[in-house]
């Protein structure tokens, strides 16, 4: 289903047509133009994308994960397609904090859309002293903090797999910016909203979710792994139900505003988004697939809120209808 | 974009030719580039198929040109592509990626062309770009082309290559057709009796499984020639964004798609 066709039927002439629905929303702080934003790690800096999407019509535009030192990643092969997704174990390649300051960061001076900066690392520190970096730059106007990688580990852990390292990362980062921290949750736990309730607990201003679906597949007539890395992150449609329903989660057991992410195609699954919970959205894979599709899921939204008269995209927000 | 099927036939078991019309954002193509193909709207199979530039033609009517694309039905996105009827369109990225550096081969020098498989089809449009470039010089003697397949039945681009004047070698697997071996042995048998005084004045271009190419890179590190490979991989966005495709190199891990797929052979660590 595209996004135009969830408005099929329905056409207002000139004269008839509702008030255009006001799209900014604040995700704690961060004042966005609208809801739709790009998930890390797919879509570089930005620049790559550059032919296809105007990224300044987005809400934000987030960047690959950056580490204080340069990560060479893991070994290839890297990304493999399973039934409607993708598993990908990239390992956070990037060539590190000074890097970016030095070569990248100058590139979103006329930026004219928010930037928000992926922020991973092995320590506590690390994350701290990225964060106290960047805040210094006016380009940057808030920070995800990617605690939810499953092709890293963080002390043999990943931290959004424990409460208590979540707690403690947030709360460490948290003295190290006044900008709005957002805090990326990992699908791989029995119970995501206990985690999100230590991100908001350290003094997280929002939360993203989901990160990828650890999995894995295998060649059989070699009998490895189609990953050089053995296991990797599961991304795409495939997902998409898991992370609506851990969106729901969350959104009932905190307060704090939701990205929402995992397997959108289209307005939709956007908008599925939306009413579960979830205050903007992030576009990942599907990226891959149709480089445009974060610009059409923005239209399909605008749309649906006109056809169903909602005045404003929060007011779509946890609209979900239990009764 | 989404460009309008021309013809989809098959050629020889499993091997498709399809032909595109082709805007012109293609007149500027290198040989080397691939499209990124969309070959279902749906989810599944999700991801594009990154497929090289077979030809690209401009010369037939006024403006319009046509890309032609040669590929193996292997998995389920090239079976599904070769079931695409002509007046159906195919969702295309590109010309993407880095092709063969034309720079560096001077006609003057020896080329080599190497092809395993499937590896032929980005090697014709080189070829064909070669050819072009000798200005009506005959390119006999100067461009050698080695086609290697499995059986003589998967045997693809031979009349092609000697339309365009260049010395055509065949190896097969089973010995059914020409020399019997793989392509690198041919090469190797090849490369010494052809090799003039100075070894510099022979470039090798060379495109097929990975495990060929890095005998190719060796064959031309012994001989001090270099080497152009052409890499394939599962690819993630094809733009250089996602770091899906990477090879090790001596300058760590370059993306095959936007760094590549062509490479000089010396760069790549093949144990890698």
């Amino acid at each position: 289903m595209t996004a135009r066709s969830l408005t099929q039927g329905r056409s207002y002439g000139e004269g008839e047509h509702p008030v255009k629905p006001r799209l900014e929303v604040n995700i704690g702080g961060l004042e966005l133009k609208n809801p739709v934003m790009v998930a890390s790690g797919t879509f570089g800096y930005g620049d790559e994308f550059a032919d296809y999407v105007d990224i300044n019509k987005l809400g934000a535009v987030v960047t690959k994960t950056i580490t204080k030192s340069r990560r060479q990643g893991t070994r290839p092969p890297r990304v493999y397609e399973t039934a409607a997704g993708m598993l990908n174990a990239i390992g956070l390649q990037n060539n590190g904090l000074q890097d970016f300051i030095d070569n990248k960061i100058g590139k979103y001076k006329n930026l004219k859309t928010k930037l928000i900066v992926s922020v991973g690392g092995e320590t506590n520190e690390e994350y701290a002293d990225i964060v106290s970096a960047l805040s210094a730059y006016k380009e940057v106007s808030a920070f995800e903090l990617n605690i939810s990688c499953p092709n890293i580990e963080y002390k043999d852990k990943i931290i959004a797999c424990d409460e208590g390292l979540t707690l403690r990362l947030v709360k460490e980062v948290r003295r190290a910016t006044r900008l709005p921290l957002i805090v990326k949750l990992s699908p791989n736990v029995t119970d995501i909203a206990q985690i999100a309730q230590a991100a908001q607990e350290g003094g997280a201003d929002a939360v993203s979710l989901v990160n990828t679906l650890l999995g894995m597949a295998i060649d059989v007539k070699s009998r490895k792994s189609v990953l050089g890395n053995i296991t990797g992150g599961l991304s795409g449609p495939a997902i998409k139900p898991v992370a609506l329903r851990m969106v729901w989660q969350v959104h009932n057991r905190i307060n704090l505003p939701i990205i929402g992410m995992g397997g959108i195609m289209n307005a939709r699954d956007a908008v599925e988004f939306m009413i579960a919970g979830a205050s903007a959205v992030a576009v990942g894979t599907a990226n891959f697939v149709e480089p445009k599709t974060s610009l059409e899921v923005l239209e399909g939204i605008s749309d649906y809120l006109c056809e169903h008269r909602f005045k404003t995209a929060s007011e779509l927000v946890g609209s979900l209808n239990v009764s | 974009m989404k460009l309008e099927i021309l013809s989809n036939v098959i050629l020889k078991e499993d091997h498709y030719l399809l032909e595109l019309s082709a805007p012109q954002d293609f007149k500027e193509a290198l040989p080397g580039q691939f499209v990124h193909c969309r070959i279902e709207d749906s989810c599944d199979p999700l991801l594009r198929r990154p497929l090289s530039l077979h030809d690209v033609d401009f010369s037939a009517k006024q403006g319009l040109g046509i890309v032609r694309v040669l590929y193996k039905a292997v998995g389920r996105g090239t079976q599904l592509l070769a079931s695409r009827k002509p007046s159906m369109s195919l969702d295309v990225l590109g010309p993407l990626g880095k092709g063969f550096d034309l720079k560096t081969l001077d006609t003057k020098k020896k080329i080599f062309i190497v092809a395993g498989g499937i590896g032929v089809a980005p090697l014709f449009f080189l070829a064909k770009q070669l050819a072009a470039r000798s200005s009506g010089r005959p390119v006999a003697g100067k461009v050698v082309v080695l086609v290697g397949a499995k059986t003589k039945e998967q045997v693809l681009c031979e009349k092609e290559f000697k339309k365009l004047g260049c010395d055509v070698h065949i190896s097969t697997d089973d010995g059914s057709k020409g020399f019997k071996g793989r392509v690198t042995d041919l090469l190797k048998e090849l490369l010494p009796s052809t090799l003039p005084a100075g070894r510099q004045a022979l470039t090798i271009c060379a495109c097929g499984p990975k495990p060929m190419l890095a005998v190719v890179a060796d064959l031309a590190k012994k001989n001090n020639c270099q080497a152009q490979v052409s890499l394939e991989e599962f690819m993630g966005c094809g733009l250089g964004a996602c770091l899906g495709c990477v090879i090790r190199t001596t300058s760590g891990y370059q993306r095959i798609c936007h760094d590549g797929p062509v490479f000089d052979a010396g760069e790549i660590l093949w144990r890698g």
